[in-house]
């Protein structure tokens, strides 16, 4: 790779949108720059599924013409974009990291990726995900594991493990993922990036491929904060084609990471999310955090959740009774794998045996039982009445305070293998993060720097109250304005997982 | 206690023919995973109402407007088969007798 081209990669999405609009450099050398990057690296961290090298650099092409033209450009004009494996994206294969769907190609666009596109991104391709977005590692997925540019021998997190580890090898600036339990937080905190998740119905799920549908949301990764909220910004607001999705006014999150400021306001740390199986590391690198913003003008809290200790059983009921019933459209029919022979019933069951892998499998069979009658009351109905009760807790900390802290993760980046067949040792990484998906309120992961014993980076979480996503960037841009300006550098330039 | 036979019940209702080798494997699993799970259960939550989802919206509606959709050719794309512009699939009715 030419030194210019390394140089495009090492830079903002958001310098590389004001280069291309002054006509610095064109559109198409940035995405050709990223393109050699994958080329170079991505033997090694297996980010990408498929990369859509010609539609890439057409769409660059097309950007390049229109400032030619004089046109106005929109807002990531020519800035390179990963997107995670499960928006539908019209004639570019779209798997879900899943057998069952290996060579289809969508004949209609997720209104998430039609936004990236309406604002001039380019999208460079498909990253790898755990199938369906179950997993918090990439290694549930159908075409193997993701690797950590950090140190390839661990995961880079998950479901959306492809997206932060392609934004971590500076094969995108910037990357999409959904976020059902975790799925952006976890990723982008054991990759040393930026990752949040927007408050749930903030950003549309037309399109996506359904997980769990009361839970899901799609949302922006980055290598900082800026970035993300510029992506955030691009892909939310209102869409009528998902009755879940919120009509108001997206919350003014560029703005705010552009003004990173905590003085003044009060932050609590969640008495819970502390304690056994945290990582040492995890929480000195949490306690100075939580000093650094103390010592830039917050007042600390601690705040007590007492039902957050029931928040990953209630998960574990919730996500796979929805899973039960939003995977029962692949039954071979319409779309997608069919296998076996027989009655219409019999190539329904061998196609999803032969499709679906043993997460899938375990989570379906999971969600059938807690929904079955003489079950559901026990199962099901309990945990929903867990979630109301988490939300309580949620409602009485933000009356006390304006956003709630915690690490993003209870340990850093994992072996890949670890875990991989010890589902109960799996669900544990998305501990902090699945409170606020099951109360549907923003949260975001921010680098803090490294764990002393295994130089592996880690996240702080921070969480807002439902349509308070933009108190989230004030505080994560204060906290990276303060550790970049200690460090002297971003984090990421101490990821040593690729060499050099 | 989750048995190997209500597992294997399980798997039909979900339609997953699986293997003797899954059901072996998956078995322990789903039973580990079920008890803990089970912890939602010592929450008192007498008087507390389910939720079901978050924002808390009912009813949303659309005008009923028409507007493009897929073409069946569109539809048809990902079709395991296809007879005269329809997905072509498996019997359905098994004969009586």
């Amino acid at each position: 790779m030419t030194g210019m081209g390394r140089e495009l990669t090492r830079k903002t999405a958001t310098e590389l949108a004001a280069a291309i609009a002054a006509g610095d450099v064109s559109a198409v050398e940035v995405t050709q720059a990223h393109l050699d990057q994958i080329a170079a690296t991505d033997d090694r961290v297996r980010a990408f599924l498929h990369v859509a090298t010609n539609e890439a650099l057409a769409q660059a092409r097309a950007v390049d013409e229109k400032r030619a033209r004089g046109e106005s450009l929109g807002a990531l004009a020519g800035v390179p974009v990963a997107v995670k494996d499960l928006f539908a994206t019209a004639g570019v294969p779209t798997t879900c990291g899943s057998k069952i769907l290996q060579g289809w190609v969508p004949p209609y666009e997720s209104t998430v990726t039609a936004r990236l596109r309406a604002a001039d991104a380019v999208v460079l391709g498909k990253t790898n995900m755990d199938e369906f977005a179950m997993g918090s590692s990439t290694e549930n997925s159908g075409y193997g594991p993701s690797h950590n540019p950090w140190d390839l021998a661990k995961v880079p997190g998950g479901s959306s493990g492809g997206s932060a580890a392609a934004v971590a090898a500076f094969e995108a600036p910037l990357s999409l993922g959904t976020d059902t339990g975790g799925s952006i937080r976890q990723p982008a905190a054991v990759c040393g990036i930026v990752g949040t998740k927007p408050t749930y119905g903030g950003s549309s799920r037309y399109g996506v491929v359904a997980f769990a549908s009361s839970l899901d949301t799609p949302g922006p990764l980055g290598r900082n904060v800026l970035d993300t909220a510029l992506l955030h910004q691009v892909i939310s607001g209102h869409d009528p084609m998902d009755a879940t999705s919120i009509d108001a006014p997206v919350p003014p999150v560029v703005e705010a990471a552009r003004h990173g400021d905590v003085s003044g306001m009060t932050i609590g740390v969640v008495t819970e999310l502390a304690g056994d199986g945290y990582q040492p590391g995890v929480m000195s690198r949490f306690a100075e955090a939580v000093e650094v913003l103390q010592g830039l003008g917050a007042k600390v809290v601690e705040v007590s959740c007492p039902h957050f200790k029931y928040g990953l059983p209630a998960y574990y009921l919730i996500a796979p009774s929805e899973v039960s019933s939003n995977l029962a459209r692949f039954d071979g029919m319409r779309y997608g794998l069919r296998a076996g022979t027989g009655s219409a019933e019999e190539v329904m069951a061998t196609t999803r045996a032969a499709g679906f892998g043993a997460e899938a499998k375990r989570r379906i069979m999971l969600g059938t039982y807690a929904l079955s009658s003489g079950y559901y009351d026990a199962y099901y109905g309990k945990a929903q009445q867990v979630r109301t009760l988490i939300i309580r807790d949620f409602e009485a900390a933000f009356s006390q305070v304006d956003v709630l802290v915690s690490p993003a993760t209870p340990t850093t980046a994992f072996d890949i293998g670890e875990r991989a067949d010890d589902p109960m040792a799996m669900y544990l990484a998305d501990l902090c993060t699945i409170p606020s998906n099951l109360a549907g309120n923003a949260a975001l992961s921010v680098p803090v720097g490294l764990a002393p014993e295994n130089g592996l980076p880690v996240g702080l979480q921070v969480m807002a109250p439902p349509l308070a996503d933009d108190r989230l960037y004030r505080v994560a841009a204060a906290v990276e304005a303060a550790f970049d300006s200690r460090r002297g550098h971003p984090l990421l330039a101490e990821a040593k997982g690729l060499g050099a | 206690m989750i048995t190997r036979d209500d597992i294997a019940h399980l798997a039909r209702l979900s339609r997953l023919a699986l293997s003797d080798e899954e059901l072996d494997h998956l078995a322990p699993q789903l039973d580990q995973i079920i008890s803990s799970v089970a912890q939602v259960q010592e929450v008192a939550a007498e008087g507390i109402p389910a939720t079901s989802h978050a924002t808390g919206l009912t009813n949303v509606f659309r005008d009923d407007e028409p507007r493009p959709c897929l073409t069946p050719s569109e539809a048809l794309s990902g079709a395991p088969a296809v007879e005269l512009q329809r997905f072509k699939v498996p019997r359905i009715l098994v004969e009586e007798g």
